[in-house]
């Protein structure tokens, strides 16, 4: 079930870095910040569900616009775009940090919801209600996007552009606008992906840095552009972590992200699924 | 800038980093603060010999830093060791990690590269978390050897710092001259160009991973002793990523001045903020400076200024 | 015009003046895991300081105090205490609220030979071994914790015993304390697990205790883990043959988590400083006092468990610096070492290293406690004492899955 709610908030990475090949290292900030609005909603009775739908429409304004800047000053001007690309987005997740710690602190913040204290009983196991709850959102999420993508005249141009960006503006399509658009896609399921994340546990602004190992883990383990990659990529590692934390313990566990990423990288770059 | 000059610049600074420490009139803090700075320099410098001559994006300061840090920490719990062993000691096992994870990263280009050094951070730091020996996550306290010479630790340690800095940049410059500068250049404008030209990418990849690891482990070695503590998640944390990164892009990437003049500046800059405002303002402040010196002027101060004198 | 004169002082270090304030320095956790508690100890201290200044301040000059936020985090306090010192010219330092954020300075306040009024920390000076070092907390080694909690299991009938214990300074002190006395006292361990301080997510870790099948959980815990580890276990459950579960869990003394946790912290037998019923010269004035004060602050509403002590740690500094006619850290230390000091927790008096002589901490059963609801809390009878024996106020109710409902 852990495995399921990475492979949730790494889709968003999926499509941004996967497909647009846009190194968003500051996409699990972004998801932070989703958290806190989803808090912040909260505060005021919301259900942190309803709040994550709710923001989606706003984060992919944000997603669009974040594009459009990373694009006029970087993708335009050519080779050195790599490291600085790189250097703006880490940039970017840093002040969104520091932005977080200076108007909320440096306190843990969660989410009251009925479904949050309460489990399942399966025999002798008890499953927390949240859990449960975060894995069919993430179920949910990831079918849709995949459906999306396979489906819809949009999603599959998407796909194209990042296989084939000159093709693509044959047939008429306008790869910027489309890049645009599944950035702001990928922003508006960070929001969700956010909302989950407060829900299953206590966020504080320093948490993406964490999560920076464990979305591209799983999108490098899924190889660059599979949703379903991603999905099966998520899976194993959350039964990896779990693995660890039983028989090493806890101390060992952050590790797990990194290291299986490390692997990968050194093994099969192209991930289990990839291009 | 000609060698004799250079030379010449070195012993003034040098002769500054220890001077000043030796004269009482200066406020303590002065030390304790510009010996962040001093490391910010070391840090700055090594970080683009890998970064801005070769033009691959290291994330991972912390790991080189912090295993110096550690490997001190170890010397000092273990033997007694005394600083300049413990900073051999540091650059030693950092250079090896730097030569690690130079093979490990072999094929990686651009943002793997990167996020792969990201990884070797968080995987030193929950190695150290969980070696009981150094302190696991609890961290470990540690009293400082007597100090002879200085009236306190901190200004031995500054003078220290600004010795490795002046090492440091002298290694940078010649780097920078020689032809393994040359080739790193090729790598970093086409690697494949430079492959198929001939040039050894590989060694070069190797050697720039080794000496910016060992350099960056040496800065490392003595934190420990400046703050009579350590513990993991300072020690390694990403903001001396974009304190190096920062500085480095900032003050320009390609010549050692850039470093340089990048971490006087953003460094004195965070030691003020810190001390007047917060610490959490001055991580914006750099993360501010960095974006907007990408986004405008690329080349940095150094780049500014030349575009400015070539009219 | 902050920052030019902060250059200046950097740079030329002034002399002092004669009628300038006695300056008081410290980093207290406002944020972070021991926040709660850190911003409550503020007021009382802040109530000192108002109360010394209105008897002509010490040795005729006004007492300032300067505070700054460490954020519950080890890695700030160093800096802080520097700049204190060398920026700040403070004339007297008190330790932050917490062994966490003390640890650093321990090396620092030796090697610079100044006196140090310790908050609330648990053998923060067992290898420095500072002499100059005095700790407010009504505590002194492990045992003073430990011991009524042990032997109330073991006259349950209690053998074996699972350690939960937090990788930091705190949790690991007290759970290696409490290692040896569980070996001296003959329980077998069957589970014994350090987690890193980050960790939110204890399902894991309460199921291997439920799978452990221990009698006695002890836990080593910060206010964070404390509230997660209680609501995990509420969540899973932790097994029908625990006897005693808690002993060192911080946190679960700040009202607000008492409050929010509510009937989650039924069973549950933990240590305390100060539970409604006991009585020490002046400490029910100091509650009016304090209460009025921490609701206009909108911080802990009662403030039973550490503000006292940080009050009190002012009136020992007041007397000490009234009766030796000086702010000399060395003759300081010394009318510390060996007068009884006091204050309104009751008589002080200290041992070698620092610590209280005689300890008052006691464990405590949460009994019949409802959700949602500050008043209760100000009865007796919600915190049963069950150790040690000399204010014992009430019987252990187990197993703890019985004395939950």
């Amino acid at each position: 079930m852990l495995g399921c709610f990475y492979a949730a908030v790494s889709i968003g990475l999926s499509v941004s870095f996967g497909l647009l090949d846009v190194p968003h290292v500051a996409h699990p900030a972004i998801m932070v910040l989703g958290s806190y609005c989803t808090w912040m909603l909260s505060v005021r009775g919301w259900d942190p569900i309803v709040a994550g739908v709710v923001l989606m429409p706003l984060f992919f304004v944000l997603g669009v616009l974040i594009y459009r800047f990373y694009y006029e000053v970087f993708e335009k001007r050519g080779s050195d775009a790599g490291v600085r690309g790189l250097a703006f987005f880490f940039g970017l997740a840093f002040i969104i940090e520091v932005g977080l710690i200076l108007v909320f602190g440096v306190d843990q913040r969660s989410v009251e919801a009925a479904y949050i204290g309460k489990s399942f009983s399966v025999g002798d196991f008890r499953i927390p209600m949240r859990m449960v709850v975060a894995f069919g959102v993430a179920l949910l999420l990831t079918f849709s996007l995949s459906i999306y993508l396979s489906k819809t005249f949009t999603g599959r141009a998407i796909k194209a552009v990042a296989q084939d960006e000159p093709a693509l503006r044959l047939m008429g399509a306008n790869p910027v606008r489309i890049k645009q658009w599944a950035f702001g896609i990928a922003t508006a399921v960070s929001a969700l992906a956010g909302a989950m994340l407060i829900i299953v546990s206590p966020v504080e602004p320093a948490i993406d840095r964490l999560y920076i190992g464990r979305t591209f883990c799983v999108v490098v383990l899924a190889g660059l552009g599979s949703m379903t990659g991603t999905l099966a990529a998520g899976l194993i590692l959350g039964v990896a972590e779990s693995i660890v934390l039983m028989q090493l313990g806890a101390s060992w566990a952050p590790a797990v992200a990194f290291s299986l990423l490390l692997i990968v990288l050194g093994i099969r770059p192209q991930g289990l699924f990839g291009r | 800038m000609s060698g004799r000059n250079f030379w010449i610049g070195a012993v003034a600074v040098l002769v500054l980093g220890v001077g000043l420490p030796l004269a009482p009139v200066i406020n303590e803090y002065f030390f304790y603060a510009g010996y962040m700075v001093l490391t910010f320099v070391v840090l700055a410098t090594a970080w683009n010999i890998l970064g801005g001559y070769a033009g691959y994006v290291n994330f991972g300061p912390p790991a080189f830093f912090g295993v110096g840090a550690y490997a001190a920490v170890l010397l000092f719990k273990w033997v007694q060791a005394p600083l300049a062993a413990q900073i051999a000691g540091g650059a030693a096992i950092a250079g090896l990690l730097g030569f690690g994870v130079g093979l490990l990263t072999l094929r990686l280009r651009g943002i793997f590269f990167a996020i792969a050094t990201v990884a070797v951070v968080f995987i030193m730091e929950t190695l150290m978390i969980n070696w009981r020996y150094v302190g696991g996550a609890t961290g470990l306290q540690l009293l400082r050897p007597p100090v002879e010479l200085f009236d306190s630790y901190t200004r031995m340690l500054f003078a220290v710092m600004a010795l490795m800095s002046v090492a440091a940049v002298s290694i940078a410059r010649y780097i920078q001259v020689s032809w393994i500068g040359r080739g790193l250049r090729a790598l970093r404008d086409s690697e494949e160009a430079a492959e198929s030209s001939g040039v050894p990418t590989l060694k070069l990849k190797l050697f720039a991973c080794t000496v910016s690891g060992a350099l960056m482990g040496a800065a490392g070695a003595p934190m420990p002793m400046y703050l009579s503590f350590i513990e993991p998640a300072s020690t390694f944390n990403l903001s001396y990523t974009i304190g190096a990164l920062g500085s480095a892009i900032i003050g320009g990437m390609s010549h050692w001045l850039g470093p340089i003049v990048g971490a006087i500046l953003l460094g004195t800059l965070q030691q003020v903020v810190t001390v007047t405002i917060s610490s959490e303002m001055n991580v914006l402040v750099v993360g501010v400076l960095l974006v907007l010196f990408v986004v405008a002027a690329p080349e940095g101060i150094v780049g500014l200024f030349k575009r400015i004198f070539k009219k | 015009m902050k920052i030019f004169s902060f250059l200046l002082g950097l740079i030329f270090s002034a002399g002092a003046l004669a009628q300038q304030p006695v300056k008081i320095g410290m980093s207290m956790p406002q944020t972070g895991s021991l926040g709660a508690g850190g911003q409550a100890a503020l007021v009382a201290l802040r109530m000192w300081v108002e109360d010394v200044n209105a008897k002509g301040g010490l040795l005729g000059r006004k007492v300032e105090l300067i505070v700054y936020d460490d954020q519950t985090n080890a890695a700030n306090t160093p800096g802080i205490y520097t700049k204190l010192l060398d920026v700040d010219k403070v004339d007297l330092l008190f330790a932050p609220y917490g062994t966490v954020p003390t640890a650093p300075i321990m090396p620092l306040v030796k090697q610079r030979g100044l006196l140090l009024m310790g908050n609330f920390s648990f053998q923060v000076n067992h290898t420095v071994k500072h002499d100059m070092w005095f700790n407010n907390a009504p505590w002194n080694d492990a045992s003073s914790w430990f011991d009524g909690w042990i032997a109330t299991g073991q006259k349950l009938g209690g053998k074996t015993i699972a350690f939960l214990a937090a990788d930091q300074e705190f949790a690991q002190n007290l759970a290696n304390g409490a290692r040896e006395l569980a070996k001296k006292a003959g329980l077998k361990t069957v589970y014994d697990q350090n987690y890193p301080p980050t960790t939110t997510d204890f399902s894991s870790l309460v199921r291997a205790i439920r799978q452990a099948n221990a009698d006695l959980v002890f836990v080593a815990s910060y206010p964070n883990d404390s509230v997660a580890i209680i609501r995990s276990v509420n969540e899973i459950g932790i097994g029908n043959n625990v006897k005693l579960f808690g002993g060192g869990m911080v946190g679960l003394q700040f009202t607000p988590n008492m409050v929010n946790l509510g009937s989650l912290l039924n069973g549950v037998i933990n240590y305390n400083t100060f539970v409604p019923g006991m009585k020490y010269p002046g400490i029910d004035e100091y509650f009016v006092r304090y209460q009025k004060k921490a609701a206009e602050a909108k911080v802990d509403p009662l403030g039973y468990y550490i503000t006292p002590y940080n009050y009190a740690m002012g009136q020992m500094i007041e007397q000490a610096v009234n009766a030796t006619k000086s702010l000399d850290q060395k003759k300081l230390a010394d009318y510390l070492h060996k007068n009884e000091m006091k204050t309104i927790v009751g008589p002080i008096r200290y041992r070698a290293d620092g610590e209280w002589a005689n300890p008052r901490v006691v464990q405590a059963q949460f009994r019949d406690i409802k959700d949602k609801d500050l008043e209760q809390f100000k009865q007796p009878g919600k915190q049963v004492v069950i150790s040690p024996e000399a204010v014992k106020t009430g019987e252990i109710l187990a197993p703890f899955e019985k004395a939950r409902k």
